[in-house]
Formats: C-alpha cells, structure tokens, sequence
C-alpha cells in the first residue's frame, strides 16, 4: 500500500499572531514556520502503518513557496520515503490545493492520502473534502481512530454529538484529529538520513492546474480587544457581581 | 437568484444551528430555500416550512439519506444548485464535512466559517484561531458559504407557510458506510447554545473531579465545557472541547476552570459576554480575558461557588 500525506507549512502554533498595519495580512517576517500541527498527526498514522508491515511507501507533499520544502524534510525525517514540492507563490486555496494534489493522485495512484483536519492558518477546513470529492473517493474526516481491515479502513470521526464509525474503501481521504496518535520527534540520525532523500519538483503551470485564488482578501482587522477585568478576592465576592453587576445568574 | 441552505437536522427535528444558518442565509438574499435531505423526516420539512423566512422546502427521501454521508448528501445539493446563487449551511461538524465536497464538486473555493455578511459576495471570517479576521469577497458565481452560527440569531421558528417540493432522491455512494453513532444523551442546554458554561482543564486532575464542575451545571442550568488538555488526558469526552479545533460558544457567562488560557482555547470562548476564570496562577494568560478573576485553588473555590449560588433566592434560568 502506497500513503500520499499532505503537509503544510504555517506559523507555529505557539507565536502570538499580530495584524499588519496596513490591514494586507498578519506578520510573517522573522516569525517561526512550522508544519501545520494536525499534519504531523497525519504523517505519523502513516507511519505507524508502514511499521506495522501495512505500507510499503510514504510520500509526503506540500504546496507552497520553496521554503515549504522544510516541512517535506521534518515529514522525511520522522519516515517518509520521498516527497514533492509543488512550487507556488502567494496564497493558494484549498480548492488549488486539492486539485494540484489531485494531479498527484492521478500520477502516483495511492491506496490511502492522509491531511490534517484544518490548516491552523486559514482555519478552512476544506481540502481533504475537496480532494476526495474531485477523485470521487470515500472521504473521512476528523479521524481519532483509524483500524485497516485489508481494503476497507474503519474510520472513528470526532463529530458535535459525540464519535461517529464508517468504514470507507480504499483507495479513500482521511484527515486526521490531533487525538489520532501522538507524534513523534525526529532523531537527529534521521534528520541527516532525510536530508538525502528525494524531493521531487513541480509547478503548477506543469501540472496544468490554475490557482489564481478566487477570493479576494480586502483587509484583515484585528479582534476587538475585551476590556480589562478585575481580579475578585472572594467566590462570595464573585458570586454577588455575577449577581447584581453582570446579572448573568 | 436565490440562496440555498441545508437543513441539518436528525430525522424527526431541526438542529438548532439551521436556525442560524437560515438567519445568515436571509442575509445574502431574501429567497431562502432549504434543502431537507433524510430519511422518513417529512416532520422536518413541516417544521421547516412554517420558519418566517422559508420561502420553500426542497425535501428529498432515502434509507441511503438516514445518516449524513457527505458522499451521498453532495450530489443532492450539486444537482440542485443551478437556480440558486449561495448554498450555505453552518460550520460545525455537519457543514464542515459537506460543504467543501458540494464546492469543489462546483468548481468553487469556498468561504468558511464566517461571522458576518458585508453583501451577497463580501464576507468577514476569522483566520489564525480568531486572533484577526478578514473581509474576503467572493469573485466565483456562484457561492458555497459555512457559517459560525453563534454569530448569527436562531430564525424565528413559525409564521411561514412554504410549499414542500419533494425532489427525487441521487443514487447511494456504496464506498462509504455508516457504521454507528455513539451520542452522549444529557439533561443539560446544548454546548452550543447554553446562556451559560462552565469549563474545566488539566487544573481539574481527573475525570472524577469534573462532579464538582457538573455540581455548579446542574445548579445554574449550564452546558459543561473542557479545554483539549482535559479531553486529550481522557476526564471528558471529546464533544465537550471549545476551542480552534472544537467548538465555538459565546455563552453570557463562561466560567473557565483550571485551564491556563492557551490561544487555541480564547478562539472557542472570548467572544462570551461576562468571562470568568478560576485558577490558582496569577499569572495566566486565562486572566487578560476575564471580566472576573479568582485566583485560587479550584478543590476550594469550587465547593464554596456552590455553597454561595445554595444562598442565592433565585437564580435565572
Ligand atoms: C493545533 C492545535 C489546536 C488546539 N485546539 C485546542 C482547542 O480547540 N481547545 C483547547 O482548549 N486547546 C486546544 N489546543 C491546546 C492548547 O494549546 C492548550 O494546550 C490547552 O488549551 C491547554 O489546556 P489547559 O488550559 O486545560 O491546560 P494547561 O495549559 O496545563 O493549564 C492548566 C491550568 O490549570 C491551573 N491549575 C492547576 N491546578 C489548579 C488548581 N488546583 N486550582 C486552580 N487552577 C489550577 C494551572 O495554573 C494552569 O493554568 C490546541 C493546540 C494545537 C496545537
Ligand atoms: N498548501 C498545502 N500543501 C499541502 N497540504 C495542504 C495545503 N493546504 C492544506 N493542506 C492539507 O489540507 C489540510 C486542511 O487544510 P485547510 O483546508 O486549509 O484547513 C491540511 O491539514 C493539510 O493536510
């Protein structure tokens, strides 16, 4: 079995976002890139499948700048056999996304593509979606659980009311949840052994897919601020304004 | 052109967040039209029907309809989709899962999770765990659109008296299967639209102790809620977690209980009206948020909260 995962690179999840000034964005400049965190859930499902004798390959793939390159390598340092680059520039949406990893798809026919459940950038929550309703495959989404009964995955989802079963035939999508599994680090011989492993280059324009974006960002805002609190010494204390200044109980 | 929204809903009722989705979809364009799509809900499309601002009901019946498959559920809303010019539903985990599938199925790059309309094409949605948010503005047709339903009111639920069109049903994805649902039946208001929540963290040390959160619940009538250090160590289920990566709550009164305030959580709470929270570091972060801040040990303060809310003459419900 062949596992096609999708990685994207963001910015770390611990780095206090910040506006620009000028509303075109939130700064990027000298902030620390990361994979998207439930990309590295998604790597190591795979992973793990192929240590259990169920997968013979890995191929982690990004979109995006050169630089993107980066979050390839950690996929390739923590078990992933090859990767792909596919080079863009600005912003690409999920819906270019899925069809540039379609082209993948189409070229390198995997068993099983795993993504994480939402880019931490984009909050979108989109491309498995798209990518699984372009290639016409089973999707499962927010992924907690994954067991491979031979061509059929049976798939725990995290769903509003609780926890969902399906079971999808392979070939299908899954994007995981962070309570998939819990990743592990690279080891320092396997950062040198994935330096040497091949990452493969393409275009867009050489896969023939337009990624002119669709929608237009006409300005980013920052969150209205909270007034600031007090501090209460007391619950009899916090009891009573909740009672007669808030008037919320 | 008219707007298309998805009902979601459990057969026999509506889901209380098409209530919001119905709103925000009045918003792009007058003409709503809902999509019912199930199995034996013609309740559902009675009760959908008689929504002020439903103007019809499109209703379409299947077994293969019983449960939500999105590979069953898009074909449905693409076949549809011509004479409409939005199709939106809300973005929880029933729109998150569908609606991309119905986009790309239409060649549309889809705007998620917005929490209010500028104008039939022009949007504001948060980015970066809500901590900005961008006014993005659509340049496709046609529109797929999921929305934060805390941002929007719930419609008004009678009043309206639109035709029930029933449509053929789209044949079964058969690579796909249901298998099972495990919901956790409660007493208590809906996570989502409870007037109050009382969330508790890793502070609260296990599963057990989340009785002295459920004590106060139960008290005030309140959804419980958890931060995901607290259902990643197992004290509570997943379907409980507010944040990024679960869900949205803007409650009037959130009380959040051994949990440190991490941005991924304010994403799922700081939009609440009055925001309280109880933790014994003065220091966290939880605190630039709160309207009310405790500093102290919860094992104490949360035993005394009860005690002080038993005194109280009436508490509102
Ligand atoms: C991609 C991504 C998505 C995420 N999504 C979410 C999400 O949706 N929701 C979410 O909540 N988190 C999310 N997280 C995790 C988040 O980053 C934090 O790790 C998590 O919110 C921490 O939970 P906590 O506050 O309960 O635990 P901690 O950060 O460990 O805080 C525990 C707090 O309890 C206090 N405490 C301990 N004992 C007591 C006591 N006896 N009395 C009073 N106070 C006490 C401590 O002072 C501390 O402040 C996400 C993380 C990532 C990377
Ligand atoms: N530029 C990209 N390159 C590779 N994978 C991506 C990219 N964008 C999104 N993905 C994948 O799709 C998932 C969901 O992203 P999103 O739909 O943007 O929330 C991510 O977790 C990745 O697995």
């Amino acid at each position: 079995m062949k596992i096609l995962v999708a990685v994207k690179r963001v910015i770390d999840y611990n780095v206090q976002v910040r506006v620009k000034e000028d509303g075109t964005g939130v700064v990027t400049d000298n902030v620390k890139m990361s994979s998207n965190p439930p990309d590295d859930n998604a790597i190591e499902e795979a992973v793990k499948i192929k240590e259990a004798g169920k997968a013979t390959e890995i191929i982690a793939i990004t979109v995006g700048e050169e630089k993107s390159q980066e979050t390839v390598r950690k996929a390739l340092a923590v078990g992933a056999d090859r990767g792909i680059l596919i080079k863009t520039e600005g912003t690409v949406e999920p819906l270019a996304v899925a069809k540039a990893l379609q082209k993948i798809v189409d070229k390198e026919k995997p068993d099983l593509v795993f993504m994480g459940k939402q880019a931490i950038d984009d909050d979108c929550n989109q491309t498995g979606q798209m990518l699984s309703a372009l290639l016409n495959w089973p999707q499962a989404t927010f992924a907690s659980k994954i067991e491979i009964k031979d061509k059929i995955l049976e798939v725990t989802r995290e769903i509003d009311e609780g926890l969902e079963t399906i079971e999808v035939n392979l070939p299908a999508i899954v994007t995981c949840d962070l309570r998939l599994n819990e990743p592990r680090y690279a080891s320092l011989p396997n950062i040198m052994k994935a330096k040497k492993k091949p990452i493969e280059i393409f275009t867009a324009a050489d896969l023939g897919v337009d990624i002119t974006p669709r929608v237009q960002q006409i300005k980013v805002e920052e969150p209205p601020k909270r007034k600031a609190g007090i501090k209460v010494a007391s619950v009899a204390e916090l009891v009573s304004k909740l009672k007669n200044e808030a008037k919320v109980i | 052109m008219s707007v298309l929204l998805i009902a979601e809903h459990n057969n026999k009722e509506v889901k209380p967040f098409t209530l919001n989705a119905i709103t925000a979809a009045s918003q792009m364009d007058a003409d709503v039209h809902v999509l019912l799509i199930g199995n034996n809900c013609g309740d559902v499309a009675k009760a959908l029907s008689e929504m002020s601002v439903v103007k019809k009901v499109l209703h379409a019946e299947a077994a293969h309809y019983e449960n939500y498959l999105a590979e069953n559920f898009a074909p449905l809303a693409v076949k549809v989709s011509e004479n409409y010019s939005h199709i939106v539903s809300s973005a929880n985990t029933f729109g998150k899962n569908l609606m991309p599938r119905i986009a790309a199925h239409l060649d549309i790059s889809q705007v998620s999770d917005i929490t209010k309309v500028i104008s039939s094409d022009t949007f504001i949605r948060p980015i970066y765990a809500g901590n900005a948010f961008a006014t993005v503005k659509s340049t496709d047709t046609k529109k797929c659109i999921t929305i934060r339903p805390t941002s929007f009111e719930p419609c008004e639920t009678s009043g309206g008296s639109a035709t029930i069109e029933k449509i053929e049903a789209t044949k079964e994805f058969t690579l796909s299967k249901f298998i099972k649902r495990e919901e956790v039946k409660s007493d208590r208001p809906e996570l989502g639209t409870a007037r109050i929540v009382i969330s508790g963290g890793r502070g609260m040390q296990n599963g057990e102790n989340f009785k002295l959160i459920a004590d106060i619940a139960d008290k005030l009538n309140a959804a419980i809620g958890a931060s995901r250090a607290a259902v990643d160590a197992g004290y509570i289920s997943n379907e409980h977690q507010v944040g990024q990566t679960g869900k949205v709550v803007v409650p009037d009164l959130y009380i959040a209980v051994g949990i440190s305030g991490a941005i991924q959580h304010l994403a799922g709470m700081k939009e609440s009206k009055i925001i309280v929270a109880i933790n014994k570091d003065g220091e966290a972060p939880i605190f630039s948020v709160a309207d009310y801040g405790l500093e102290a040990d919860l094992f104490e303060a949360l035993p005394q909260f009860l005690e002080e809310l038993n005194k109280l003459n009436s508490i509102q419900k």
